[in-house]
């Protein structure tokens, strides 16, 4: 880029950045790196911290049944909501990239949507469906189907209706940005070749829109797997996931060694996806979701 | 083709409903006359909005979740508005780790953000307090800021800045005259994506909040513990009329804005 100001120009950009990575620095970089110190130190019973290397927390969190039990419940629920998005988001995706629709810009705005009506809404707005005199109960007893309301909320499938539904969106705007850019003159060229249209599906759309596929899945998983509302809310009292468990070290027991060393866990997990992800993707598929 | 293309449709309809539905029971809902606020719909009324205005605790959690909202949306527009300036406009060395470094806080899942916050700002002498929530709000929303601003800001030319340089502004004159007029509905949509982002957060507050202290996602959280009221219907409502109508509302403003200078 051509330079106006030779003298200045060399550190503008690190004074204009100095303000947000002095923020990230700050509040981001150095607490965790707190917390991985912190880890390794000790509660006592009287509630005083020992400091020091003690693997004792770690050793806790790996070798627990209990701890693991949960993470392996974290790890099915992110997966099946990652699926049940992939699947689902494909249709709508699908449908607004080739549709010749003339309110595309609507269903796409429509989607936008969901972004801005808060979380918790989003997930209680499930009890006014399925709780016990929510809108299906109260059908099916109307119906005569039923004379008592069916117990269908908290439990696990809620739990996962709860995560789909908030991030569907997500996943969607991800494969319509891949979807889009598919240069068209590509498909019909698979069909002039003769291929039938789920052939050309099958060999040029689903291959070429991975990337946004991809990109969808991990902002799914990640999102999914260090969810702390939606199993207390839409779950049952066995349903606690991860996060759950950091909440209640933390807050709860007040245990925040044991609570750095669980939330370095679930860190670390995530982050070996993210960076599996980065290496072969590249994080800049996610930013293209705004542009 | 034909009737596989019907099956897309009926899914994209299907999966609509499936998003939407739920939030517009929520609005319909917050709307009855039934003592218990729930079906079958016993005729229209808006008593629930009158008891949502009458409740002392909701007010409270309100006030102190606007108040969050703007302070957090003017601290990390202005963080964010520079960083991306500076990424938009320059070349650097390290601009790829910089460029992680930025977004950063969102491949951090929420819950280790809120802890690390919560464990080093309290080892530091900051307990859980007004100052912690905000500080936490200001680095969760940065990245979102960063990624909308940096998007609308590519779309900026440098030609005009470029010009009033070579005319002999400053460099402060020059953001000040020049960038930041063209700049101002991607700082608009930055500023109110992180206002949005505050008001609706709750995993990062429930951690971050001192006792007693409600944002209104917490307080309906806790009221949800004792089951759905219709009362938390209608401060739905009105949640989603704030985070809906707002940026639907700018959105027509920077238009507007943006017509302006054509």
């Amino acid at each position: 880029m051509a330079s106006l100001d030779p003298m200045d120009n060399r550190w503008r950009p690190w004074r204009l950045l100095a303000p947000a990575l002095t923020a990230v620095f700050l509040l981001l970089v150095v607490p965790i790196s707190f917390i991985i110190v912190y880890s390794f130190w000790l509660r006592t019973a009287t509630g005083a911290d020992i400091a020091g290397f003690h693997l004792d927390n770690w050793e806790e969190v790996l070798t627990d049944p209990f701890y693991r039990d949960i993470m392996v419940f974290t790890i099915w629920i992110a997966f099946a909501t990652t699926v049940v998005c992939a699947v689902a988001g494909y249709i709508p995706a699908y449908f607004i990239a080739t549709t010749q629709f003339k309110h595309k810009a609507f269903l796409l705005l429509l989607l936008m949507l969901p972004f801005w009506i808060s979380y918790i809404i989003r997930t209680m707005s499930w009890i006014n469906i399925l709780g016990s005199s929510g809108i299906v109960n109260v059908a099916l007893q109307w119906l005569g189907i039923t004379d008592e309301p069916i117990q269908m909320l908290y439990n696990q499938w809620t739990v996962i209706v709860g995560l789909v539904h908030f991030l569907l969106p997500f996943m969607i705007l991800n494969i319509y940005v891949s979807l889009y850019a598919i240069d068209r003159n590509l498909v019909d060229a698979a069909r002039s070749l003769g291929c039938t249209g789920w052939q050309s599906f099958r060999e040029v759309t689903l291959p070429l829109s991975v990337p946004g596929l991809a990109a969808g899945s991990l902002l799914c998983f990640v999102l999914a797997a260090g969810t702390y509302i939606t199993p207390v809310v839409l779950g049952g009292p066995t349903d606690a996931m991860f996060a759950n468990l950091v909440f209640d070290a933390i807050i709860t027991q007040l245990n925040w060694p044991l609570g750095s060393a669980l939330s370095l866990v679930l860190l670390i997990l995530l982050g070996v996806l993210v960076a599996i992800y980065n290496r072969f993707a590249g994080l800049g598929q996610i930013a293209k979701s705004f542009g | 083709m034909f009737t596989s293309w019907s099956l897309i449709r009926f899914g994209t309809i299907l999966i609509y409903l499936f998003m939407f539905a739920p939030v517009a029971v929520v609005v319909l809902l917050s709307f009855n006359a039934n003592q218990f606020g729930s079906f079958p719909m016993e005729g229209l009324s808006l008593r629930w909005f009158v008891a949502l205005l009458e409740n002392k605790a909701i007010v409270r959690a309100f006030q102190t979740s606007l108040l969050l909202g703007a302070l957090t949306a003017v601290i990390s527009t202005t963080l964010g508005v520079l960083g991306s300036l500076a990424m938009v406009r320059y070349d650097f060395p390290g601009k790829s780790l910089i460029a992680t470094a930025l977004i950063a806080p969102i491949l951090v899942p929420e819950v280790v953000l809120a802890v690390a916050l919560l464990l080093f700002l309290g080892a530091m002498g900051m307990p859980k307090s007004f100052p912690l929530l905000l500080a936490g709000h200001v680095i969760f929303t940065l990245p979102f800021v960063v990624l909308v601003v940096q998007a609308r800001l590519v779309a900026v030319k440098r030609e005009y800045e470029e010009a009033a340089m070579s005319l002999g502004a400053g460099p402060i004159e020059t953001f000040f005259q020049i960038t930041l007029p063209l700049i101002l509905p991607a700082v608009l949509a930055g500023g109110l994506f992180a206002f949005t982002i505050s008001f609706d957060d709750i995993t990062g507050t429930l951690f971050w909040k001192p006792g007693g202290v409600e944002t209104v996602p917490t307080q309906i959280f806790a009221m949800l513990r004792n089951s759905i009221s219709p009362e938390i219907n209608a401060l739905g409502t009105v949640m989603i009329v704030i985070t809906v109508a707002l940026p639907l509302l700018s959105a027509g403003v920077a238009r507007q804005l943006t017509r302006k200078q054509k």
